[in-house]
């Protein structure tokens, strides 16, 4: 396993960006998660450094030998400034628990590992000591849930797990035990919301044991008609029930969405187009954006893309986009720190730029 | 963005809510939030669950009986202590806050049984040499960094021996 180093890998993590799973005109990405503990160890809110260090020390040892990830990468989270651990938070890699910072200091041997052929990883003392994930592009859960199990098993094989035999897996938090297993997809519902059906839909979600949260998990807001679908109990079910369960609501979630677009398109015709190309347009020359007001030009956009209203650009395009326009990101490809106005007029800057090229590459394409 | 409340301080808190089926987000200044009752930094750190299982253990049992369960004897983390953080600190916390745990996990999961894969720990045999392994790679280590080649050259073969038995 090779040290991270950003600077020498830029697109670290991006895959799921490419926008070419199944439905990616809707969904934008697909998670899986599996939380384990070790046994012999407290769980890390009690756990002290020494054993946070063995925890660490023990994992990465039984990666190295079983040959798991040995194409990958470790990112131990304390060697990185707080800049670096903001923009893999930004690219959804790592969690707000795995970079907290109580003292301003990050926690220590914290780390994740991440494969760089497959979409498969794991993050090391976060709330539970492991936590197995993957994260695709488009709506993929019964592939991204195999690449999660199968790091499961062989780490399983060789980790003593903290395992009840009627409680299932042990975690932190008594609402992921048993399973462990959360899985969320990213979903775009511009034609739901637009169409005031989006609160009928949600509470149909709640009701069916799913539950729904921002782009960024627990405790975010809603940005840009963005929502994570996922399961919200973990116990009592095997984990293909939990996984098929929440393919088949997503599934009519996103027939309901494609519904409500048809009846947007059909009566509001003018009205959508008016509303995409002013999006466009407002990306394409706005010198100050918001981040808030960057994703709901964006969601008009990817909206626009999907109807086929707008010839370009491509649905990565916009994805790149949705990471690189955030405010670490902004710093980073500055090198300095940015005041909130600065920020917003990097953000207008990167955006334009990025649309500009898109621009040319479509009209290269087409002579 | 101006709180909704007062109008005069940036909007910190924003609360979404839904009542007849409409969904409302409201945005206010930390002090209106306060005012109103809802706090920001603790709405953020503790979870709901903690709310729901503070008035669970009250339900579940008065405040005497509480006093007598745990703390764990591994971890030391009190029935308080759950409550408050709606955390566990130890794999063992699930042994002695059981009965606690067997109602609130009804709650949460409307079930108390793990229907999922079993998990099989590793055998005592793998778990064994997985501990030789990792103590022939420490001395290895260290006899590279102390560059004595003749004894890393030794250790290296008995690596490779237990590695391939595993292979076998």
């Amino acid at each position: 396993m090779k040290l991270f180093d950003l600077r020498s890998m830029p697109d670290f993590g991006l895959n799921w960006l490419e926008g070419s799973g199944p439905d990616s005109d809707i969904v934008l990405s697909t998670r899986v998660r599996l939380a384990r503990n070790l046994q012999g160890y407290p769980f890390s809110v009690r756990a002290k450094a020494a054993d946070r260090a063995a925890v660490l020390a023990t994992v990465r040892e039984v990666l190295e030998r079983s040959g798991q990830l040995t194409d990958g990468v470790i990112v131990e989270i304390d060697r990185l400034g707080p800049r670096e651990q903001q923009m893999l938070l930004e690219r959804h890699l790592v969690s707000r628990e795995l970079v907290r910072r109580d003292s301003g200091e990050a926690p220590s041997s914290s780390a994740l590992v991440a494969s760089m052929q497959k979409p498969v990883g794991l993050m090391i003392n976060e709330e539970d000591h492991l936590r197995l994930q993957s994260l695709t592009s488009g709506f993929s859960l019964r592939h991204t849930w195999q690449l999660v199990d199968s790091l499961d098993e062989d780490l399983g094989n060789e980790l003593p797990y903290a395992f009840h035999h009627e409680f299932g897996h042990l975690t932190s938090c008594p609402t992921n035990c048993g399973t462990g297993l959360r899985a969320s997809v990213l979903i775009h519902l511009p034609g739901l919301v637009l169409t005031k059906e989006i609160h009928k839909v949600l509470q149909g979600i709640t009701q069916v044991g799913l539950t729904f949260r921002g782009l960024y998990g627990e405790g975010s807001e809603v940005v840009g008609n963005l929502f994570q679908v996922s399961n919200q109990t973990t116990l009592g079910k095997s984990e293909e029930d939990l996984v098929d369960h929440l393919h088949k609501i997503v599934g009519q979630v996103i027939e309901y969405e494609r519904q409500a677009r048809a009846v947007l398109l059909r009566d509001a015709t003018n009205v959508i187009e008016d509303k995409v190309w002013r999006a466009y347009g407002l990306l394409r020359h706005a010198r100050s954006l918001a981040f808030d007001e960057m994703m709901n030009l964006l969601s008009g956009v990817r909206l626009g893309l999907s109807l086929k209203l707008l010839p370009a650009p491509s649905v990565y395009v916009l994805n790149r986009i949705m990471i690189y326009a955030q405010n670490a990101h902004l710093e980073e490809a500055s090198a300095g720190t940015l005041s909130s106005s600065e920020l917003d007029i990097q953000r207008a800057f990167h955006v334009r730029q990025a649309l500009a090229e898109a621009d040319s590459s479509a009209a290269s394409r087409a002579d | 963005m101006l709180c909704d409340h007062c109008g005069q301080n940036e909007a910190e808190v924003h609360l979404t809510q839904i009542v007849d089926n409409e969904m409302t987000t409201v945005h206010l200044c930390p002090a209106c939030a306060a005012e109103k009752g809802l706090n920001a930094g603790t709405a953020a750190k503790n979870l709901p669950l903690s709310d729901f299982l503070a008035q669970m253990g009250k339900a579940a049992l008065g405040e005497e009986e509480a006093t007598l369960i745990g703390p764990c004897s591994y971890c030391h983390t009190t029935v308080d202590d759950f409550r408050r953080t709606g955390r566990l600190g130890c794999p063992h916390c699930y042994s002695v806050f059981e009965t606690q745990l067997r109602a609130i996990l009804r709650r949460i999961h409307g079930s108390t049984s793990h229907m999922g894969k079993v998990y099989v720990p590793p055998t005592s045999e793998t778990a064994e040499r997985s501990a030789r392994l990792a103590g022939l790679r420490r001395k290895l280590q260290r006899a590279v960094e102390a560059e004595d080649f003749e004894s890393a050259a030794v250790i290296r073969d008995q690596i490779r021996e237990i590695e391939a038995a595993i292979d076998r």
